[in-house]
């Protein structure tokens, strides 16, 4: 049992991070209806830019620990940020109205392009960091076995927690969440009420990467470790959580990201390791296939 | 909104891909320099992060080194760059996409028009391409890489070209393909005559299997999952020791053979080699040849089969169901079986492909079939402009040859290659040599060819 509720909770951490990558895909799938493929890359572009900030403030001799965190999110949510605006600025929206397969080819094309970006800049070796955040609290402790529930873990759980509530209601009340629900059923029709469509998906880009920074700085803290290459596999796998989760929604998301963290915690510690990612992508064509519009999306009806 | 020129607003100022203001306009000098100052702006907050610092690796961890020349560097390109292209756009006063068909589109349609004669002098340019004074190794070698990708693209093309599904894992049954022949070649020893069509039948059985639950799926559903099934064959290729080898791949994979002559120095006893049979001087180049006259033939073969097959019902049913599906199924085509013989043969294509991979490296490993490889092959379909074969052949010339140029900027090659497929779809969206016309007319006027 005790076995059982660590691994719980190293799911939720690493079902969290997933989330909030896997929010990414959906907002952007939601409004557009194209798989935003280098969102991967951002997400693995914010890692690098908390693990920049984090060493800038050490230099700067700033170590109260929870101002390091406050600014290091900041910084890197805003830097970050900007890199999902260029992104949008200059692959997708020249291609608005291609055809459908374009946005995806040049998605793919700025997905290489970044990672060798990063490769050339930072160099290709892995970056260790070490440990901001240590310590945790027991919270049980049965034949030795002791489950732990790190600061760090809480921290990461209650912040997906926080972000998740301020997005819905961002997306639910203010008057920018009204126009990206616009844009997701009607561009046109929403451009002819007064809606600045350009500027709504350029926003909806910011925030998919704000989000996608945060989950790198969570990463860059949890691991240590980072890499140019993280952000494929992660990205890959976000977005069999949005999948998963029924796209274009975002709870689903958070759901889809939770349970995929889940089922690699559990799997790669009661089975194998090698085989956990081709549970998770397993899970995914099941449920495709029986749910094909995910657990939370709502299907399609397709009009003549 | 955006298509409307706002005075000065942000949105207006920018040119980009939508309509640009009406010539009348001409932005003043400060409106310039304030679309220039923001663009440099943005580049500041993308280079002074990861550019302006390094990360270096120590002894006692990472540490910075500071870089203040590379970002004023990105920022001061950015701005004169943006002031060149308002310039540029200025002058031309015509609005991009207007002004009649381009260079491109004039080009895309004479090579539809004239495509059995511009395919005819492709195929004699490259069946004489090995016996020119000027032909080396490396350059056969390479011509036979390009050609499998050409090979790889034409069976794509069958997929998402031809029946619009769209598929990311598209490496899974190549990947099948070349572990088929490895497997029944090192284990059983079958020649590579008998393995190729057992290897087919085997990506083309995973195409079908594959296929068979998930093309119901809708477009994008259809394309995450292919790309799961990608993902899980290749994790299973290195994780599954006792088959595969794991990591460490299949080596010593027998050579094909000429009508089983082999192309060794010194073959074994009994059997002539390849160079004593025609009593010819040994020379390594002729297997080169061989190989690369192998592939020319299986990649000549598929095109044949979709050119020809397109003519049949099935053919006809994908190119109509990519269309509208709700109509097909009201004329009664089975969306499923049409759909999973596209699948299947654009499969068994993979698979062929698969195996001549194999044969010509000797040596596979997981490592051969990653996701890269199945966007790259996408890429050439989609690049080359859907359902072309002379854009697929277009495509996978440059995508193979320009990195092969670019070996010098080692590095730098993979950057431009991401940055040419942004560029390539940006300045044309519907690919290199899209032009499409109807397949089938009314009264037979034109051939009904593309």
């Amino acid at each position: 049992m005790a076995y059982f509720t660590q691994q719980l909770i190293n799911g939720l951490t690493l079902g969290s991070i997933y989330g909030l990558i896997a929010i990414g895909y959906t907002l952007v799938y939601g409004i557009i209806g194209m798989i935003n493929f280098a969102h991967g890359e951002i997400y693995m572009l914010g890692a690098f830019i908390a693990i920049i900030t984090f060493l800038l403030l050490g230099l700067a001799g700033v170590t109260f620990v929870p101002l390091v965190l406050l600014l290091v999110l900041i910084l890197s949510m805003l830097f970050t940020a900007v890199y999902g605006w260029t992104l949008e600025r200059m692959a997708y929206r020249p291609l608005r109205g291609a055809p459908r397969l374009a946005p995806l080819i040049s998605a793919i094309g700025m997905s290489i392009f970044l990672q060798n970006y990063v490769q050339i800049l930072q160099g290709a070796r892995v970056k260790p960091i070490q440990p901001v955040l240590t310590g945790g609290m027991v919270l049980a402790e049965t034949d030795g076995f002791a489950v732990t529930l790190s600061y760090l873990q809480l921290i990461i759980i209650v912040l997906t927690v926080v972000l998740m509530v301020a997005f819905s209601l961002l997306i639910g009340k203010t008057k920018l969440g009204r126009a990206q629900r616009a844009c997701e059923q009607d561009r046109a029709m929403a451009a002819l009420v007064g809606v600045n469509v350009d500027k709504t998906i350029a926003l909806t880009f910011v925030m998919g990467a704000a989000l996608a920074a945060v989950a790198g700085v969570m990463v860059t803290l949890y691991w240590g470790v980072i890499d140019f290459f993280i952000g494929f596999l992660a990205g890959l796998k976000a977005f069999t959580a949005a999948v998963l989760g029924g796209i274009g929604s975002l709870p689903g998301a958070m759901l889809g990201g939770i349970l995929i963290g889940l089922i690699e915690a559990f799997w790669s510690s009661y089975f194998s390791v090698e085989y956990k990612d081709v549970a998770s992508f397993s899970i995914l064509v099941l449920v495709l296939i029986f749910m094909p519009y995910g657990l939370l999306g709502r299907p399609e009806i397709e009009k003549v | 909104m955006a298509e409307h020129p706002l005075p000065g607003g942000t949105t207006a100022a920018k040119p980009s891909g939508a309509p640009a203001p009406d010539g009348g306009r001409r932005s003043s000098l400060a409106d310039m320099g304030k679309e220039a100052g923001l663009a440099a702006f943005v580049a500041l907050m993308l280079a002074l992060p990861m550019g302006g610092f390094k990360t270096t690796e120590a002894v006692t961890g990472l540490s910075l080194t500071f870089r203040p020349l590379f970002v004023l560097a990105a920022v001061a390109f950015v701005f004169v760059g943006r002031i060149v292209l308002i310039v540029v756009r200025e002058r031309r006063g015509v609005p991009r996409g207007d002004g009649g068909p381009g260079l491109m589109d004039r080009i895309a349609r004479g090579a539809s028009q004239g495509s059995t004669t511009i395919g005819i002098v492709i195929l004699a340019i490259a069946i004489v391409m090995p016996f020119m004074p000027f032909s080396s190794r490396y350059l056969i070698d390479t011509a036979t890489t390009v050609l499998i990708y050409v090979m790889l693209g034409w069976g794509l093309n069958i997929v998402v070209g031809l029946a619009g599904l769209l598929d990311l894992g598209y490496v899974a049954f190549y990947a099948v393909g070349a572990y088929s022949y490895a497997l029944l070649s090192t284990e059983f020893g079958f020649s590579f005559w008998i393995c190729l069509p057992l290897a087919g039948m085997f990506a083309a059985l995973a195409g079908v299997l594959l296929g068979f639950p998930v093309l119901r799926l809708r477009g994008d559903y259809l394309a995450i999952v292919t790309l799961g099934f990608g993902e899980i064959i290749r994790l299973i290729l290195l994780n599954w020791y006792e088959v595969t080898n794991g990591p460490d791949g299949i080596s010593r994979i027998p050579r094909p053979t000429f009508l089983g002559l082999e192309f060794t120095r010194r073959p074994v006893e009994g059997i002539p080699a390849f160079h004593q049979y025609f009593d010819i001087p040994y020379s390594g180049q002729h297997r080169v040849i061989f190989l690369y006259f192998l592939i020319l033939g299986l990649a000549l073969l598929t095109n044949l089969f979709t050119q020809r097959i397109r003519k049949l019902p099935v053919g006809r049913g994908w190119e109509a169901l990519r269309e509208d599906e709700i109509a097909c199924r009201s004329l009664g085509i089975n969306p499923t079986n049409t759909k999973l013989t596209a699948f299947g043969l654009g499969a068994l294509f993979g698979g062929f492909a698969g195996a001549f991979f194999a044969t010509r490296q000797g040596f596979i490993s997981p490592e051969s079939f990653t996701f890269i490889e199945s966007a790259i092959i996408l890429a050439i379909v989609v690049l080359g402009g859907m359902g072309s074969q002379l854009g697929v052949v277009l495509a996978a010339t440059l995508l193979i040859v320009l990195p092969e140029l670019g070996r010098e900027l080692a590095q730098y090659r993979m950057l431009v290659f991401g940055a040419a497929m942004v560029g390539i779809m940006v300045w044309r969206p519907r690919g290199l040599l899209a032009h499409r016309e109807p397949t089938v007319l009314l009264h037979g006027r034109g051939r009904g060819a593309t």
